[in-house]
């Protein structure tokens, strides 16, 4: 098996009209196993800036905390929050990647697959923020659902210019 | 292979472990301490390959104990689980310990605390956790019977219950066990539950 598909991981992220929507599911396991419905794989960096880390729970967990350190000193010596471009900058040169700057949607995990084809379908540009909560949670919940790694619920931020909503979503628990 | 579990009660968290030491068809022994205290208020219990157990285990330890000398103040067991995790996944691209961790402990701000780090470090913290072949009996029956703040006597009735589960089931099941427990009052172990003692050496 995969070192990506040791853990179990559906991520997704989609822009809205002057907002965004990211979210995960909430397993993890051990192949087979799961060991918990409540895993957090969406971290927050600053307000405005959320990273999903899909693949081996230990890396993500290990890349995070070098990435919330790399950040700290750049607030401690800017005075500032990273901008999200310079963050995404950082991380692919932490992954050695060249990154795309994607207009829609991006997917990531075990689910991606079936993700892809969610997103493709119930993706419009330029949604409100609620229409965007309810396009990326289905997309998530439909694929999640086809992912024996990946499910037990759902987790999804949305983040508009003034505030940030946090809801957990209950989904099939199998 | 090895069986630890363990689950977090009302004011308080258990951790048990079996204590066969085996290699390959023999048992060297059945009454091997596989959980470890810490400090006051924790404990850790790990399985995995023996050396790399005892090493690693004796490590953390002398490192909390070094914190506590250096500082003044106890590690926390949020920290303590993090700094394990840290030390794992240092080592695991170079020379990775095969540990698989539990570790529980009592802080007085916080609580009662149970931590699951696996062998390539991943740290999750939980209500209940288990490792080994008996891990398929143990988080069904805990699935099953536990719930929160749980007192003393359910959580040690659920433990014999996924003790007698894994000795029913398992193929190359265990036969002994030894539970430990963590409160306000510090860490200490609770109880063996012994289906083979060890034939008694006589005295020369």
């Amino acid at each position: 098996m995969s070192i990506f598909e040791y853990n179990g991981c559906a991520l997704v992220a989609m822009v809205g009209k002057n907002c965004f929507a990211i979210a995960s599911d909430r397993r993890l396991g051990v192949q087979l196993q799961t060991i918990a419905t409540d895993f957090q794989k969406i971290y927050k960096i600053h307000e405005k800036l959320f990273i999903g880390l899909s693949g081996l729970a230990t890396d993500a967990q290990t890349l995070y905390q070098r990435l919330v350190f790399r950040h700290k000193l750049y607030e401690l010596r800017e005075e500032r929050d990273m901008k999200p471009e310079t963050f995404a900058s950082l991380v692919s040169a932490l992954l050695y990647e060249k990154r795309e700057l994607a207009k829609d949607f991006v997917v990531a995990g075990t689910a991606s697959e079936s993700l892809y084809g969610a997103c493709e379908s119930m993706f419009k540009p330029d949604m409100e923020p609620e229409e965007l909560f309810e396009t990326i949670s289905q997309a998530l919940l439909s694929s999640v659902d086809r992912d024996c790694l990946s499910g037990w619920g759902g987790h999804v931020y949305v983040v508009t210019p003034t505030e940030v909503t946090e809801r957990i979503l209950k989904g099939r628990m199998d | 292979m090895e069986s630890v579990f363990g689950l977090v009660g009302k004011d308080f968290a258990i951790v048990a472990a079996d204590s066969s030491a085996v290699h390959s068809i023999l048992v060297h022994k059945t009454n091997e301490d596989k959980i470890m205290l810490l400090d006051s208020h924790k404990l850790m219990g790990a399985s995995g390959e023996t050396g790399d157990r005892a090493q690693f285990t004796e490590y953390i330890q002398k490192n909390v104990a070094l914190y506590q000398f250096r500082n003044g103040i106890p590690l926390t067991t949020a920290a303590a689980a993090n700094f394990t995790r840290g030390e794992l996944a240092t080592a695991l691209r170079k020379n990775p310990y095969m540990v698989n961790i539990i570790m529980a402990g009592h802080d007085k701000d916080v609580g009662p605390s149970l931590y699951f780090i696996d062998y390539i470090a991943s740290l999750h913290k939980l209500d209940k956790a288990a490792f080994g072949y008996g891990s398929y009996f143990a988080l069904s029956m805990m699935d099953r019977h536990y719930r929160k703040d749980m007192t003393v006597e359910e959580a040690i009735d659920l433990v014999d219950k996924v003790i007698m589960e894994i000795r029913s089931r398992l193929v190359v099941a265990p036969p002994n066990f030894v539970i430990k427990i963590v409160d306000k009052d510090g860490a200490r172990e609770y109880a063996w539950r012994e289906s083979i003692k060890d034939a008694p050496v006589p005295a020369v």
